[in-house]
């Protein structure tokens, strides 16, 4: 008794450290169930501590993005009209684009579908901001404001344009905890762009990305771009994860190499992000429609190459020229046939079209009055006496 | 004459220990976790800090009772754990040895000068990296954990930067008994 009294302090630090460490065990004996890494009555904890933080987070958030809202909408809105035009061409531009890129996937699809090849795409997104961060910097969580009722559930690639962000692990109804891939827990299957080689990603101590399951291969160099390879289950194939930065042999595990990947997107500021919530086996609605425009300007565009005469209804908005005798005769409405014309000159010339009258304005042994005097024929040096041709105008002039 | 000694050298200790109200004893650390995870969105830099830890040691050596200060850090640690997603029992861990340790030594050296609490902070920050090097890498046996010396310096040094400012403001909501 005298032995605890005195000893009371040192023993209930031993009490406390092993009961931490028996629940360290429980957590880490391997969890049945990879949605629940810490086992049920620590993943309730967990979520009761995240439930009773969130509202806070949420206040702070709501605090601080009404300030930015105040600033941005309402202040500082210099340009921003003109920053819309451009950036409504720039989308048009976009979708024009995509739509091309769309139509040029589509044999691949042609094909995939031939080798019988499961394809996988982004059907339905949630979108979420981002309310808080880890409480260390050891680990690498997002707090995100969607939880179970917006349809969340655990392993949810979590994205943004720019880049895969990670995935959910724990979540509640209204809030859910976002691994980053750069947390030393994370791990997604990736292939590299060019080469085709696939590998794991993971993340390190120190908050960095790196594959660490291949060797040494020539072809694998800086500024080859990364892509997930949708083995994982996790991320569906072909979204950008980052660019190879470094390559160096890692000395924790030999003979693999330690390539480093700086991810696309921003994991240290990460504002906005979208939720995969459901994945298809075809393209969207949006997207399909986008395939059907390209394929009609295809078609439009291939028919333009074949057919030059098509282009003649752009021309029926310039005024009339000497040269458009295309009409036919007693048909003032209507040509009869458009026959296929050459784009008026920038600069014309006597050679240019429509320069010359018709052959019925003219008359023989006289000479061509559409010619402009400029572009006549350099005057003969003066030593000489100038002997002009039969039809010059000089010839013509009364006399 | 002993036992005057002894009742003496108790008194005194006794009239050193500090307690707080019951407000300021949640309000303190859970202000502490918030400020935490939230800093990190206003700069990813500010994640070096370790506000929690230096609230632990605030406790642990103003009330200088190791069973406080053990009990400070575990739950302070846990939850810490428990917002960032690790296993629940490594921060606790670490700040549990940390709260008692400060605790320990509070009751021994003035811990009321500044330059005092400075080291004490930069000590007991290193000593929590290696605690937490040695709970990951033995413990949980993660063989791919590494622990960055040079940054676990400077984050000591960041914390001692920040803790003699938040202990000069923290000491406002003292109350000597």
């Amino acid at each position: 008794m005298e032995f605890v009294t005195r000893f009371k302090n040192a023993l209930f630090l031993v009490a406390v450290l092993l009961a931490q460490a028996i629940a360290l065990a429980v957590q880490v004996r391997g969890p049945a169930n990879s949605s629940e890494p810490n086992g049920e009555k620590v993943r309730l904890i967990r979520l009761w501590v995240i439930g009773a933080v969130t509202p806070f987070e949420r206040g702070t958030h709501a605090v601080g993005s009404g300030v930015q809202k105040i600033w941005f909408n309402y202040i500082d809105l210099r340009h921003a009209r003109q920053e819309n035009e451009g950036l409504k061409r720039q989308v048009a531009q976009m979708r024009i684009d995509e739509a091309a890129i769309a139509e040029d996937a589509l044999q691949g699809r042609r094909l995939q579908a031939l080798l019988q090849f499961r394809q996988r795409y982004v059907g339905s997104t949630v979108p979420a901001q981002v309310i808080g961060n880890s409480a260390t910097d050891q680990s690498h969580i997002l707090t995100i404001d969607k939880g179970s009722s917006d349809g969340l559930r655990p392993d949810m690639p979590v994205i943004t344009p720019d880049g895969i962000i990670g995935k959910l692990r724990e979540v509640s109804s209204s809030t859910a905890q976002v691994v980053e891939i750069n947390d030393q827990t994370s791990g997604a299957g990736v292939i590299l762009e060019s080469t085709r080689i696939r590998g794991i990603l993971r993340g390190t101590v120190a908050g960095r990305v790196q594959i660490g399951n291949l060797t040494a291969d020539s072809r694998i160099k800086p500024g080859e771009h990364v892509l997930t390879s949708g083995g994982d289950q996790v991320y569906p194939r072909g979204l950008p994860v980052g660019v190879i930065e470094s390559i160096k042999p890692d000395p924790d595990h030999q003979p693999y190499m330690a390539i480093t990947i700086k991810p696309t997107a921003d994991l240290n500021r990460v504002e906005e992000v979208l939720v995969i919530t459901g994945i298809q086996p075809d393209l969207s609605e949006q997207a399909q429609q986008d395939l059907a425009t390209a394929q009609a300007k295809r078609a439009a565009d291939l028919s333009a190459e074949k057919l030059p005469g098509i282009h003649d209804d752009q021309q029926n908005n310039r005024p009339p020229t000497a040269g458009d005798t295309t009409t036919a005769p007693g048909s003032s409405d209507e040509p009869a046939l458009k026959a296929p014309r050459p784009l008026p000159a920038i600069h014309p010339d006597r050679y240019s079209t429509g320069a010359t009258p018709p052959a019925s304005d003219l008359s023989p042994g006289v000479a061509n009055p559409a010619v402009p005097q400029q572009i006549a024929p350099p005057a003969a040096p003066k030593a000489s006496k100038p002997t002009l041709p039969a039809n010059t105008p000089e010839q013509q002039e009364p006399q | 004459m002993e036992s005057m000694v002894t009742r003496s050298y108790m008194s005194r200790r006794e009239v050193e220990q500090q307690s707080f109200h019951v407000l300021a004893t949640l309000l303190i650390p859970v202000v502490a976790l918030l400020l935490q995870v939230m800093l990190p969105r206003i700069s990813p830099r500010f994640a070096i800090l370790d506000l929690p830890l230096i609230v632990t040691l605030f406790f642990a050596v103003s009330r200088r009772s190791p069973i406080a200060g053990t009990t400070t850090g575990a739950v302070i640690g846990l939850l810490q754990d428990l917002l960032s997603g690790m296993p629940a029992g490594v921060n606790g861990m670490a700040k549990s040895v940390v709260g008692y340790a400060a605790a320990s030594l509070g009751s021994r050296i003035d811990v009321e000068n500044t330059a005092t609490r400075a080291v004490l902070t930069f000590c007991f920050s290193l000593l929590q990296s290696v605690l937490l090097y040695l709970i990951q890498r033995r413990l949980l046996e993660i063989h791919g954990f590494h622990v960055l010396w040079l940054h676990e310096l400077i984050r000591a040094f960041v914390n001692l930067l920040v803790a003699v400012p938040v202990f000069l403001f923290l000491d406002r909501w003292k109350r000597s008994e």
